[in-house]
């Protein structure tokens, strides 16, 4: 089971995904036109791997890791491409001894590649001999351990993980997205699923996560998507910089495309790939962060498959195993201690495409049961432009009891995002009120909920993603204008116990000047916000004092 | 030598079941002949006993006693020559007029992914004329962006005046039509051909076998893909009506008594779609590019339908149309609100940018003011809020209405004309810089 094999003349690279006595059956992951009856079968008796060395990061791959830049401008038949150089000799430096006993997964050796370190991991157990501090390529042996070579390519089979060691998720991946890091965070090593309908803007908020999240490694898979949308990661990241180590991006990523038009079955192995690659960097103890867009054509293709196959479809027609084989693959987000005492982590963020954009079709159903946090993008705000467009009153994170310690270092945290879903949710209820009478309607008092609940909107949950100081937002800055919301907030409330409308309370220019501070005020200089909260304090003191005079 | 076999087994629509010949490959293209009847067809699935052919053409008179087919051992091809610019041709790129061409060489329809790693990305701007495209919905060359047509409403002669208006140098125009009623494809070749020396036309009628239609898109792509990449040319290439297409599919489907998905459509049909609308954009170190713009009809104004839910998944965007629009004698009634052009932002400057971005908010925040004024009525509507109103108005009438193209500076003439009808301090999009220079200036 499983084996991967070589299909015909043209040598089509497939897996074998169904054993009888007397049959196999071969899924074949490359075009199949001019495919004859009668065909040789070439087996190779190894499970689908990826090439896992030095070198990996900053490479694009299709769904069965060829290196797409040394295929030709179309994906030909049979194309074949090794998925890393074999030649480039790497710098190995030691870090164990000849004669040491040595663990599996025990650090050996370093070797840097693009300021990236990875750490040489020992895939065997004993004494080890004949180290030396020297340049190799990926393929020449290293050392000897036992009987056997060490050497820095590995090969690890696509579909089976390593039982890990699981440690608490307590530290959040920031992303800098307000309405995600403050409201519906995520923790290093957890799961998140995104879905929305076309348009909503998942695949920029797919892209946005993989420019800014503070993980060491990304992994970016587009799955069955539009081939502009890699081109353009492709031509984006290696112009932009990673803030923490000022190298481009594209030194800390790699990109799986395997996009709409390419061969349905490759889809499928691509998020198993992605997922191989990632556990790779995770047991080298570094946190990575898997984006996968979309997973519903990953599941869409099993069911193409499963339909040639003749199998009993169930709801919509997917495979009764659909549900199992999304736990399978969300399952695989986590956060370990490695044999090396380090923290690694993996998290994966999926993206959804519900047909329809109908939130109880069976692949956003079963995304919900298996990941923790849910990001619903939601078309009516998209259509207002609303970035990101999650809607804040269906999304949830289950991450907020790990993440409370790490957030209260910052400031009171778990207070103010209560106060503010407090606010949000009321306004939901106000809003139905004011859309049929009007906001003059209501008594002064849920005005001000339904004007905080705008500022929160404004101020806060919107983000510009073009913008170069608002698309990422710090923590501390995320805390900082949290907390100027809210005295506002108490400000506005005072104003009203001296029976101020707050029509006039919210028409001061003051007002509009914090609204526009999140483009102004860079993340490093947040301590500017207590200074505008001062000045606010100041002027609204100033202003209830004077009022009516 | 020629080397025909017997051994027709059925006769299904459009499907031939044939008992299976050796070394006969997956999508290959046949020859078969019943009395003096000729037909191509492509291998549609082997097993060890049957093949199925999909029969392209009419299959009536067909006699299963006398079916000879002749396997050519090679992936369904059509001619390609320069020459066939400006002509009609049929779905196999044959044409129509029997005038004879001068043939450059075949190629197969149904060719490999393009790698993401050899396109690029694009970035220059299409000019099509129309005021709600060319502002809020720019079209980028080598983007695909379908239009969802609403039935009814004067799509025919929206593709027309687009396909005549599209401004982009050295191009050529190719319509494929797809299934499309006799004097729907009239209209439009005596609209668009007779204004343009450059536009060739792939036609396929209504009443033509489906499966006609499913090899139509896949030629004139393939013809689209020799103009641009090998010719250099920047070619628009207009789809009408891919809806005709995915009923196409469906029914072919049905009859090889495949699974279905939602509503009746195979389940491969997103995979399938994608294989025509990825075939479009800008490769590194070629000249030309391809622009593709599918039109889709909605069934029943339904979004949500299976055909434009996953068109909208796979394509850049969307042009869609509006029937209150349509009622209001708007012409085109594009619904801008409900329009996206992805591709956008990376192409228009930043002025144009906010420009955009104020028009639009501006219009959403009328449309929100109109429907609470149709609750409580006009009277009790602020001065602002009666502002946003005539906006709305004018902005319909005078900026989304047009008979003729207006060029890039007459349509930003026109929205800065129209913003100065609300208050300044409702212009929040807008810098200072801008409010003095457009609105003031």
């Amino acid at each position: 089971m499983n084996e991967c094999v070589y299909v015909g003349e043209n040598e089509l690279i497939g897996e074998i995904i169904r054993v009888t006595k007397e049959e196999i059956t071969i899924q074949v992951y490359e075009d199949t036109t001019s495919l004859k009856l009668k065909e040789n079968v070439k087996l190779t008796s190894s499970l689908l791997s990826a090439y896992l060395a030095p070198g990996i990061l900053g490479s694009v791959y299709d769904g069965i890791q060829r290196n797409l830049f040394n295929l030709e401008e179309r994906i030909v038949k049979g194309a074949k491409s090794f998925p890393l150089d074999m030649e480039k000799k790497y710098y190995f430096k030691p870090s164990v001894k000849n004669g040491e006993y040595i663990k599996r997964g025990q650090i050996i050796g370093l070797v840097e590649d693009n300021n990236f370190i990875y750490k040489i991991l020992s895939e065997f157990e004993g004494k080890i001999k004949g180290l030396k501090e020297a340049e190799f390529n990926i393929k020449e042996t290293i050392a000897k351990i036992r009987e056997n070579s060490v050497r820095m390519l590995i090969k690890r089979p696509l579909r089976i993980t390593n039982k890990i060691k699981r440690v608490p998720l307590n530290e959040p991946l920031i992303t800098g997205q307000r309405i995600i890091d403050f409201m519906f965070p995520i923790s290093k090593g957890g799961s998140a699923s995104i879905p929305g309908g076309f348009g909503t803007g998942k695949t920029v908020l797919q892209q946005t996560l993989a420019k800014y999240c503070n993980a060491d490694v990304i992994i970016y898979i587009g799955c069955g998507e539009r081939g502009n949308e890699m081109t353009e990661i492709l031509e984006e990241f290696p112009k932009l910089i990673d803030p923490r180590t000022k190298q481009p991006l594209m030194n800390r990523t790699v990109l799986i495309a395997n996009t709409s038009d390419m061969p349905v079955s490759a889809r499928e192995s691509s998020i198993y790939l992605g997922i191989t690659i990632g556990e790779y960097f995770r047991d080298m103890g570094y946190s990575v962060a898997l984006m996968a867009d979309s997973t519903s054509r990953w599941a869409e293709a099993m069911r193409e498959l499963s339909s040639r196959m003749g199998e009993l479809p169930m709801e919509e027609g997917y495979p009764a195993d659909v549900s199992s084989k999304i736990a399978s693959i969300y399952e695989r987000a986590g956060k370990i201690e490695t044999v090396n005492k380090e923290a690694g982590s993996l998290s994966l963020i999926g993206a959804v495409s519900p047909a329809g954009g109908d939130f109880s079709e069976p692949i956003t159903i079963h995304t919900k049961r298996f990941t923790s946090v849910f990001w619903a993008l939601d078309k009516t705000l998209a259509n207002a432009r609303f970035y990101p467009a999650i809607n804040y009153l269906n999304s949830y994170s289950n991450y907020i009891e790990n993440l409370k310690q790490w957030w209260e270092k910052i400031g009171n945290w778990s207070e103010i995002r209560q106060e503010f879903n407090n606010i949000l949710s009321k306004d939901e209820q106000l809003q139905k009120i004011v859309k049929l009478l009007g906001i003059q309607a209501l008594p002064e008092e849920e005005k001000l909920t339904v004007y905080i609940a705008e500022i929160i909107k404004e101020a806060f949950l919107q983000q510009n993603a073009f913008d170069e100081v608002d698309a990422f937002c710090s923590a501390e800055k995320q805390m900082e204008i949290a907390k100027t919301i809210l005295l506002i907030y108490n400000i506005f409330k005072q104003g009203m116990v001296q029976k101020i409308p707050v029509e006039i309370l919210k028409n001061q220019k003051i007002i509009n000047e914090f609204i526009q501070s999140k483009y102004f005020i860079k993340n490093e200089e947040y301590g500017k916000y207590k200074d505008l909260r001062d000045k606010t304090k100041q002027y609204y003191e100033d202003f209830i004092k004077n009022y009516g005079e | 030598m020629r080397i025909e076999y017997e051994g027709a087994l059925e006769i299904k629509g459009n499907l031939l079941f044939f008992e299976t010949i050796e070394n006969v490959g997956l999508n290959e293209e046949v020859t078969i002949r019943s009395n003096e009847k000729i037909l191509k067809g492509i291998v549609s699935s082997i097993n060890e006993k049957i093949t199925v052919i999909e029969i392209l053409g009419e299959v009536y008179e067909l006699d299963l006693q006398n079916i000879k087919v002749e396997f050519k051992y090679k992936p369904v091809q059509i001619p390609l020559s320069e020459e066939m610019n400006g002509k009609v041709l049929n779905s196999f790129g044959e044409i129509l007029d029997n005038s004879i061409v001068n043939i450059e060489k075949y190629q197969n329809i149904n060719v490999g992914a393009y790698n993401p790693a050899k396109r690029l990305y694009p970035k220059d701007i299409v000019k099509t004329g129309f005021s709600s495209i060319d502002a809020l919905n720019t079209l980028i060359k080598g983007q695909k962006l379908p239009i969802f047509a609403l039935s009814g409403l004067p799509n025919d002669e929206f593709v027309a005046k687009l396909a005549t208006q599209i401004e982009i140098e050295n191009s050529v125009v190719i319509l494929g039509a797809i299934g499309l009623r006799h004097e729907r494809a009239e209209f439009l070749i005596n609209n668009i051909v007779k204004n343009n020396q450059n536009v060739t036309v792939f036609l396929n009628l209504a009443n033509e076998p489906a499966v006609n239609s499913l090899v139509l898109p896949r030629s004139a792509l393939t013809f689209a893909e020799y103009m641009a990449f090998e010719k250099g040319k920047n070619v628009i290439v207009i789809l009408y009506d891919m809806t005709n297409y995915a009923n196409a599919l469906r029914e072919i489907s049905a009859k090889k008594e495949e699974i279905p998905g939602k509503k009746g459509y195979p389940g491969y049909m997103y995979s399938d779609l994608a294989s025509i609308y990825e075939r479009a954009g800008i490769l590194k170190g070629k000249e030309g590019s391809i622009t593709q713009i599918p039109i889709l009809t909605l069934p029943d104004d339904d979004i949500t339908h299976p055909i434009p839910d996953l068109t909208g998944y796979i394509t850049e965007g969307q042009i869609t149309m509006d029937r209150n629009l349509y009622k209001k004698g708007i012409f085109p009634p594009v619904n801008v609100l409900t329009s996206l052009s992805r591709l956008m932002n990376s192409a228009i400057d930043k002025t144009h940018k906010r420009f955009a971005s104020q028009l639009y908010s501006s219009y959403a925040k009328a449309k929100k003011i109109e429907m609470f004024a149709s609750i409580i009525g006009e009277e009790e509507l602020s001065e602002t809020e009666k502002k946003y109103l005539l906006f709305s108005k004018k902005f319909e009438k005078e900026f989304i209405n047009q008979d003729i193209g207006r060029t890039f500076e007459e349509t930003f003439n026109k929205g800065w004309e129209l913003l100065k009808i609300l208050p300044e301090s409702e212009l929040i999009r807008l810098t200072d810089e801008e409010i003095k220079k457009y609105i003031n200036g």
